[in-house]
């Protein structure tokens, strides 16, 4: 039986690492004005969660991933990794 | 008098600009909102600069979506001339109509100010009256204006001679200080600077004229 079942999904993109992160390099230099050492590598991207409705996890996987690499992704500049966290009942 | 559509998506901020550049320099402007779909009776567009749909997610990318797009594709692919400013150059690469991206300016800082640009070609629609290598004084207004593209691209630009605005003094980190760009055909250009707060000796600047001027002479015959 294929019921429907909703999945948490959070899709993580962030810039490219061949292409240049202005806002990772600005937060990157303020650290140790504020007393942050020894943080290096500060990419900065942007974090989306959304239910996804599907037969499964794999489905709901696939399906997200369609809407991040179309969507909510930029290929040009960004890539975009998505995680199913669970599933809501 | 020769039509030109004047595309507005909400969160758009220079459609009135570009209708008085248009008028002051001849054409016959008209409004295009967001949710039209035909554009046939036009004779060029021009996708004015502002905050498209907030920026939300990217510049452009959610008008990108918009179903006057898809008109606006037709109309490109049958050859109409398409000039993309600012946020429409924006608009123009996330839907795919010309290559590349925007990204943030180095130095993470908006950028509102009047700059130098040399033209680098001529055989676009809306630099076909200016001349090779002429230095133009005109405003940007932008926080997402760096060009980005992969080093193949970059080469067929170069090579295909669609480079079509450079900064003579690169102001955001655009790679080969690209300031404007166009498709392969040459009828579709994007350009990052304001040509339509350009056109009033009164308000200082009046090179952006040329840029209209040449676009209304291209719409003849189209």
């Amino acid at each position: 039986m294929n019921s429907l079942t909703n999945y948490l999904v959070l899709v993580e993109v962030r810039p490219r690492a061949d292409v240049a992160d202005p806002a990772g390099a600005t937060v990157e230099r303020s650290l140790p004005a504020l007393g942050f050492d020894g943080i290096t590598q500060v990419r900065v991207g942007k974090a989306i969660r959304f239910l996804v409705r599907a037969t499964s996890r794999d489905e709901a996987k696939l399906k997200a991933e369609r809407l991040a690499d179309t969507f909510l992704a930029n290929p040009v500049i960004e890539e975009a990794e998505v995680s199913v966290l669970s599933p809501e009942s | 008098m020769r039509r030109i559509g004047v595309v507005v998506f909400p969160g758009t901020n220079c459609e009135f600009d570009t209708v008085t550049a248009i008028e002051r320099c001849g054409g016959q402007p008209e409004l295009v909102w967001h949710d039209r779909r035909s554009l046939a009776a036009m004779d060029a567009l021009v996708l004015p600069g502002g905050f498209s749909y907030g920026d939300y997610l990217r510049p452009g990318a959610i008008a990108r979506f918009s179903p006057v797009m898809s008109a606006v594709r037709s109309f490109a692919d049958s050859g109409g001339p398409v000039l993309g400013i600012c946020n429409g150059f924006q608009v123009l690469t996330e839907a795919g109509m010309l290559p590349g991206a925007l990204q943030k300016n180095i130095g993470l800082k908006f950028i509102c100010r009047t700059v130098t640009i040399r033209v680098e070609t001529t055989r676009t629609p809306v630099t076909r009256k200016a001349m090779q290598s002429m230095e133009l004084s005109l405003p940007i207004n932008h926080f997402e204006g760096n060009y980005t593209c992969d080093s193949n691209t970059l080469e067929r630009l170069r090579n295909e001679e669609r480079i079509v605005l450079r900064y003579v003094d690169n102001p955001n980190g655009s790679m080969d200080s690209i300031a404007g760009i166009c498709n392969e055909a040459g009828n579709v250009v994007g350009i990052m600077p304001h040509p339509e707060r350009a056109v009033d000796h009164l308000l200082g600047l009046e090179d952006g004229e040329i840029i209209f001027r040449s676009l209304l002479d291209t719409t003849i015959g189209h």
